[in-house]
């Protein structure tokens, strides 16, 4: 019971640094109004975003029925851009838990056995590292072919090895602290070490790691739907901006630019003003700074 | 005019809960090319102190009140460009062997040299040539002037922390725990280098340790520090053979001696009394063994008995 | 003996990861669904005599093992196979964007070093006050702004709206500027696309110098030097800076590979005829020789790039340069 109420005073007590930290609050503030969209696009959206309409209806500017005009196809773009959070949050959400719990994973084994385990893992990961990430990305979609979820599986294996490496750091100096030490000496398994001791501090730089996973994979999602390679069936803001920049109308329809780049922009903004606050809440010594 | 004279000196550091009395209205003055040692328990007041000598006082941290006088010249309510010119040139430190305490990226010589060029206007010829001489003076060979304080063992970089204080030639040296955190050996090497320099540059210091056998070696006199504030000071000879304050007793009591009989080791029980609600009276009542009522509510002056000062009820 | 160890570590090291990229490559581009021999030769009008010569030449009538020799020893001839988009052997199409991007990316991340590294320094040296608030804000704003993103909203405010620059390409075409004001043409055409990657790289290096520099700060030898009564500028200069440029040098080589997407986003946006521009010309036409030869393209350039960082590196850093 004690732990339970410890566990629920140290989230209140990080949910309360975060909305004091100005980046932290604005962050979260529009990342809720993204999810909210999300959540209730059936009811914000106006129609299915990926109807054809009527061919009389191509290429209005914002008017009363469209409320942010359409595109070439006559598609309501108020509507893409309502569901298209649905997709980059989706996306963003998925690829960031596959990325944190592979990377995770493999840096917690790495660091904790050590010596030719570490090894071998840590090339495999400082390899990676070494790849240009957006290429290789492209590459890969490119040769599976667009879907969102191949957008998935790529972006997440990309991403793993950087959140393996910060893990296994982690790791590595936790691993020597006393409190292992004096468990390891009343006779904790490695397993129970490594889950039930060292995991739990751990938990903090996974959250930090998932908040920019999540940014990375927006972004990428974006990107690699801008340059043609995202999931046709699903029109996520990258892919809008992809149409309209192939169709060559793009000086002349503000109207369906504007929204997917806003949207873009400040979704992916306020997840790294997000993740800059965590990561400086987790530096030690934060919370004395702010007088707690 | 002694050339290092303290009085009322009071340094607080502003915590949340309150100001934290790291040193609470002390006074000292050492004579020229004597040695005045600080001895105390960890937290005592001691680095602060020493510190403050130079101005070294950073926020939460402030010099609340009290003067210190440099050959006359109150550093106290001195600018920081005033107080920069001081630094290096007419006061001095070497600090505790800290792996970080030199520059990586620089050479010893350069790290020395700077020093020079930077308070006397002399050729970087000049500088280079007494940068040598300051090796030479503690200890290294002058072939090592172009190499990386990395290619140091602890003691050697300890040795060219002493040679870049005094390159030059300041009246007086802080030593902050110089051998501290070294070896016998090498904690022998270091004494006799500053003996050494001692003699050479005239120098004037204060000591800061925590061992009190080093203190006796090097010093004149020897304060002896408590929670903020001096219990005891006298010439060392005096404090060492006939130790006159309570804690003064119990700390050179709890020292084990080489020689002589063996006996159970005395310590003293108790901890560090709290800095922001120091108890009333004399700081050292409630671990005191010879404590009465009159210690707890009134603080003890010091008094000047035979060249030595005391502050305690109970010493006549 | 140090330095000498560390350089032949290094090398070697990079000499495996190109290894390794040629081989991931390979069987990458074999994962693509579909006949690898339609595939690789697209054109409907190369003619089956040709198309059978290709498929010897490349060994795709061979097993896998065979595949990947004639590969290889087609690598080392420099022969990457042929762009049906371009109509073009892969090698000379790439060779003639090559200098276009160096071009792009040599000025833009020049200005990006330069102006980054200087506000960190500053941000980190007056960390805490109003300025470093704001130092840091924007730069974590213009870090976090996809690179296509900001392009395109300059691309419509500068070139659409308000049309002070060019739409695109590096310079006026059927113009025949010659010299100097062809050079002017061309840094005009620049200008926006190099702006775009120039954001995203100020405001990774003001954060990485500033956190760097307040590490560098808060060491024992800057309060040695306090000490020594240096002035502060000295101070900055020599002890804390200079300890705080090692590890941005570090991770200069990190950042190249964001550097890559930066060049393919803005080239995209800008229709700058370089690289990253073919990168995205390869993917919507599916021109997957051509790609494979990008991806190579790219990943050898920064495995070289980190090993020339790696050695600058060593060779300034003195605990490496005369060894421990």
């Amino acid at each position: 019971m004690a732990q339970y109420l410890r566990k629920t005073n140290k989230a209140k007590e990080f949910f309360q640094l975060l909305f004091g930290h100005p980046m932290g609050f604005v962050g979260v503030a529009i990342i809720t109004l993204f999810l909210t969209m999300a959540l209730f696009a059936p009811l914000l959206g106006t129609v299915d975003p990926s109807a054809s309409g009527d061919v009389t209806n191509l290429l209005i500017p914002p008017s009363s029925q469209f409320w942010f005009g359409t595109d070439d196809l006559a598609r309501d773009i108020w509507s893409q851009t309502i569901y298209g959070s649905r997709i980059s949050l989706t996306i963003g959400f998925v690829a960031a838990l596959i990325t944190v719990f592979s990377g995770t994973f493999v840096g917690l084994i790495a660091g904790y056995y050590g010596k030719i385990l570490d090894e071998v893992l840590m090339r495999i990961v400082d390899f990676f590292m070494m790849l240009p990430e957006l290429p290789l990305m492209i590459v890969l979609a490119a040769v599976l072919g667009p879907s969102m979820w191949n957008i998935i599986l790529v972006v997440s294996l990309v991403s793993w090895p950087s959140t393996a490496r910060v893990v296994r750091s982690q790791v590595l100096s936790l691993k020597e602290r006393p409190f292992v030490e004096s468990s390891r000496c009343i006779g904790a398994s490695n397993f129970q070490l490594m889950f039930s001791e060292i995991l739990p501090n751990v938990v903090p730089l996974m959250f930090a790691q998932a908040v920019l996973m999540i940014t990375e994979a927006i972004y990428a999602e974006a990107v690699l739907s801008f340059l043609g390679l995202g999931d046709p069936t699903s029109i996520s803001w990258g892919m809008m901006l992809h149409s309209v920049f192939e169709s060559g109308v793009i000086a002349e329809s503000y109207w369906w630019v504007v929204p997917p780049i806003v949207s873009i922009v400040t979704l992916i903004v306020s997840f790294s003003l997000l993740g800059t606050a965590v990561s400086d809440i987790l530096e030690p010594g934060y919370k004395e700074k702010k007088g707690f | 005019m002694a050339l290092i004279e303290v009085e009322n000196l009071k340094i607080y550091f502003m915590t949340r809960r309150g100001p934290a009395k790291a040193v609470d209205d002390i006074g000292f003055s050492i004579e020229k090319n004597k040695t005045l040692g600080l001895i105390g328990e960890s937290g005592c007041g001691k680095t602060t102190t020493a510190m403050s000598l130079m101005k070294f006082i950073k926020p939460p941290g402030r010099i609340v009140g009290g003067s210190i006088r440099f050959m006359g010249n109150d550093i106290v309510p001195m600018t920081d460009e005033q107080i920069r010119q001081l630094r290096g040139k007419e006061i001095s430190i070497v600090r505790q062997e800290a792996q970080n305490a030199l520059n990586p990226v620089l050479t010893i010589g350069k790290q020395i040299t700077e020093m020079i060029l930077e308070h006397e206007s002399v050729t970087k010829k000049t500088a280079l040539a007494r940068a040598k001489k300051q090796l030479n003076l503690v200890g290294i060979s002058d072939q090592r002037i172009t190499n990386f304080p990395h290619e140091f063992s602890g003691g050697m970089k300890q040795r060219a922390m002493a040679a870049i204080a005094t390159a030059c030639n300041p009246k007086f040296l802080i030593l902050d725990e110089p051998t501290t955190g070294l070896d016998v050996v090498v904690q022998r090497q270091i004494l006799e280098m500053l003996r050494n320099l001692k003699k050479e540059l005239n120098l004037t210091a204060v000591f800061i340790s925590h061992d009190l056998s080093v203190v006796a070696e090097t010093c004149d006199r020897v304060a002896v520090m408590y929670g903020g504030k001096i219990m005891e000071e006298s010439d060392t000879v005096s404090l060492y053979q006939n130790p006159l304050h309570p804690y003064s007793k119990a700390l050179i009591g709890a020292y084990p001696s080489l020689k002589g009989e063996r006996r159970q080791l005395k310590s003293i029980p108790g901890g560090p009394p709290s800095l922001i609600d120091p108890p009333p009276g004399c700081r050292f009542t409630p671990r005191c063994e010879l404590a009465q009522s009159i210690c707890s509510q009134e603080e003890p002056v010091l008094k000047t008995i035979d060249g030595r000062r005391i502050a305690c009820h109970m010493v006549k | 003996m140090g330095l000498k160890r560390f350089i032949l570590r290094k090398v070697v090291a990079a000499a495996l990861t190109i290894a390794v990229i040629i081989c991931a490559n390979f069987f990458i581009f074999r994962m693509a669904p579909g006949d690898p021999v339609r595939m690789m030769f697209r054109d409907p009008r190369v003619s089956a005599e040709s198309l059978e010569l290709m498929k010897q030449k490349f060994g795709l009538d061979k097993p896998l093992s065979g595949q990947f020799v004639a590969y290889v020893k087609n690598l080392a001839r420099g022969d990457l196979g042929l762009s049906f988009s371009q109509r073009k052997p892969v090698l000379e199409v790439l060779a003639s964007r090559i200098p276009n991007t160096l071009l792009l990316v040599v000025t833009a991340l020049t200005i990006a070093i330069v102006l980054g590294v200087a506000l960190g320094a500053v941000a980190g040296w007056l960390s805490g006050t109003k300025l470093d608030t704001f130092i840091l804000t924007a730069s974590v704003t213009m870090y976090s702004i996809p690179t296509f993103a900001l392009g395109i909203i300059l691309l419509l405010v500068f070139a659409y709206l308000i049309p002070i620059f060019p739409l695109g390409g590096i310079s006026t075409p059927a113009s025949g500027y010659e010299g100097f004001e062809l050079v002017t043409d061309i840094g005009w055409h620049m200008f926006l696309p190099a702006f775009s990657i120039v954001i995203w790289y100020v405001g990774e290096y003001v954060i990485l110098t500033r956190s760097s520099m307040i590490d560098a700060m808060g060491q024992e030898y800057i309060t040695t030097a306090w000490a020594k009564g240096l002035k502060k500028y000295k101070i900055l200069k020599n002890h804390a800076l200079r300890n705080a440029l090692l590890p941005v040098i570090t991770i200069s080589g990190v950042n190249l590979a964001f550097a890559a997407a930066g060049v393919i986003e803005a080239e995209t946006v800008f229709a700058w005829p370089g690289v990253g521009r073919l990168t995205y010309d390869a993917v919507s036409q599916r021109d997957y020789p051509l790609l494979q030869g990008v991806f190579m393209l790219f990943a050898f350039a920064i495995v070289l790039a980190n090993l020339a960082i790696d050695l600058i590196y060593g060779y300034i850093d003195p605990r490496i340069k005369v060894g421990e």
